[in-house]
């Protein structure tokens, strides 16, 4: 049989694009999450009552919260169809590493899950009345913040794929490590609300990615082995 | 064109393999050569398939070596992996993709592009080449595995892939399909293929190729 060899990047590209179009043909499990953000940050000027100081004040915690909870959401979706339809064991007896599978995985999870908050979160910071330069610190914050909660979200649910109420093992296990996600993420906007320089919280957030990029995909591979075996 | 025999070996020296707190099986060793049919034997739990996961690299035995070519495959890692092509019980296909679509996919894991016609090819040959652009969820039991062992026709040069592993690769198939398989194996093996499959009836393989390899008690 006639066959054509094909490189390490296509490969890489044929994973990312085939979770790509899987959730495209199954729109509704992204919408669901994108809509949840979207309820969920909405409930608060409604609860709140229409006072425009306490809505700016709290906005930057919201919208932070409520990202880290819908990018939560989507977590248990990142490998379990893979592993039940035995995709996953293919993966990993593939002729590339692991990590690098994991990191695609990961990368077409972000793109899904926390891509579209980082579009959206500007227009609903409108009804926080944020002012433009918070919103712009707000979307770049959720720019750097929201692949750091794919990246150490992937440990979480390659550690727990296979196993009986595994969400909420996930939120126990991955929430405690969003934490400092959430501090400066939401400092960033909260620091320039209030005239101060957010550069420190955005550093700190891109200092964060950068760390969890090189350790979460090894970790999330380990896992995911472990998982299959 | 000139082609040297293929002269590749998959040893096991004193394998065992433990699930939970049983012990699986022990002492297992054995030895591989290209151009051989190695059927594994066993009653329900005897761990034929942990075997054959142990052998392309899923899971880690827990005494012993496997070696390929006389290399240890925990070192070859990916080198070796990339050499096998391992069917199990599950089908690795996904609903909302097409029979198209998913064969390229699993196709691209090991290493290989191949064109719509050759695809289709291969589904024909299986019986399923009206399926080839359905997505599917909406195929049958046996039409998915069909999918599933149409990799066997896509990557049967034994210079690339020179082992294949299958779990049971005759369950959900008819009589005529048992025997295209067969005579599908056959040539690959008679071409210096290495094959190491599993299942409960024993399909007419000419029986000088065979070797048997019995787990459990019996």
């Amino acid at each position: 049989m006639n066959k054509r060899p094909i490189g390490t990047l296509s490969l890489m590209r044929r994973i990312f694009m085939r979770d790509i179009t899987v959730a495209w043909r199954r729109r509704s499990d992204v919408m669901s999450v994108f809509f949840f953000f979207i309820i969920a940050t909405s409930l608060f000027p409604l609860g709140l009552g229409a006072d425009p100081q306490l809505l700016h004040t709290i906005a930057p915690s919201v919208l932070w919260v409520c990202a880290l909870l819908s990018c939560m959401l989507s977590l248990p979706r990142m490998f379990e169809a893979d592993y039940v339809d035995g995709t996953l064991e293919q993966l990993i007896i593939s002729n590339q590493p692991t990590l690098l599978i994991a990191l695609m995985k990961i990368l077409a999870h972000w793109v899904l899950s926390g891509l579209p908050l980082v579009l959206i979160a500007p227009l609903i910071g409108l009804q926080f009345s944020l002012t433009n330069n918070e919103l712009q610190v707000l979307a770049v914050s959720l720019l750097l913040g929201t692949p750091i909660l794919s990246l150490i979200g992937s440990i979480g649910a390659a550690l727990t794929l296979g196993l009986r109420g595994g969400g909420v093992l996930i939120a126990l296990l991955v929430l405690p490590l969003y934490i400092p996600v959430l501090v400066f993420g939401a400092g960033a906007v909260n620091a320039i609300s209030i005239g101060m320089s957010a550069d420190g919280g955005l550093s700190l957030l891109g200092a964060m990615l950068a760390l969890a990029l090189i350790f979460a995909p090894l970790t999330a591979s380990y896992a995911l082995k472990v998982a299959v075996e | 064109m000139v082609s040297t025999p293929l002269n590749n070996s998959l040893s096991v020296n004193n394998l065992g393999c433990i699930r939970g707190e049983r012990v699986l099986f022990k002492n297992l060793s054995f030895q591989l050569n290209s151009g051989r049919l190695l059927y594994i034997q066993g009653e329900n739990g005897s761990g034929k398939t942990t075997l054959l996961r142990t052998l392309c690299g899923l899971s880690i035995p827990a005494i012993g070596q496997l070696s390929w070519n006389n290399q240890d495959i925990k070192s070859l890692a990916e080198d070796y992996y990339g050499q096998v092509l391992y069917i199990g019980h599950l089908a690795s296909i996904k609903d909302d993709l097409t029979a198209m679509e998913n064969i390229q996919f699993s196709l691209s894991l090991s290493g290989y592009t191949a064109d719509h016609s050759q695809i289709i090819g291969a589904l024909e040959t299986l019986g399923v080449g009206r399926c080839a652009h359905l997505p599917t969820r909406v195929l049958s039991q046996g039409q998915k595995r069909r999918i599933a062992l149409a990799q066997l026709w896509l990557q049967d040069t034994p210079e690339h892939t020179p082992l294949w592993v299958l779990d049971e690769p005759f369950t959900a198939l008819d009589n005529n399909m048992i025997n295209i398989l067969t005579q599908h194996i056959e040539k690959y093996v008679n071409n210096g293929g290495m094959v190491i499959f599993t299942s409960h009836q024993l399909p007419s393989f000419n029986v000088s190729l065979i070797e048997n390899l019995q787990l459990g008690d019996a």
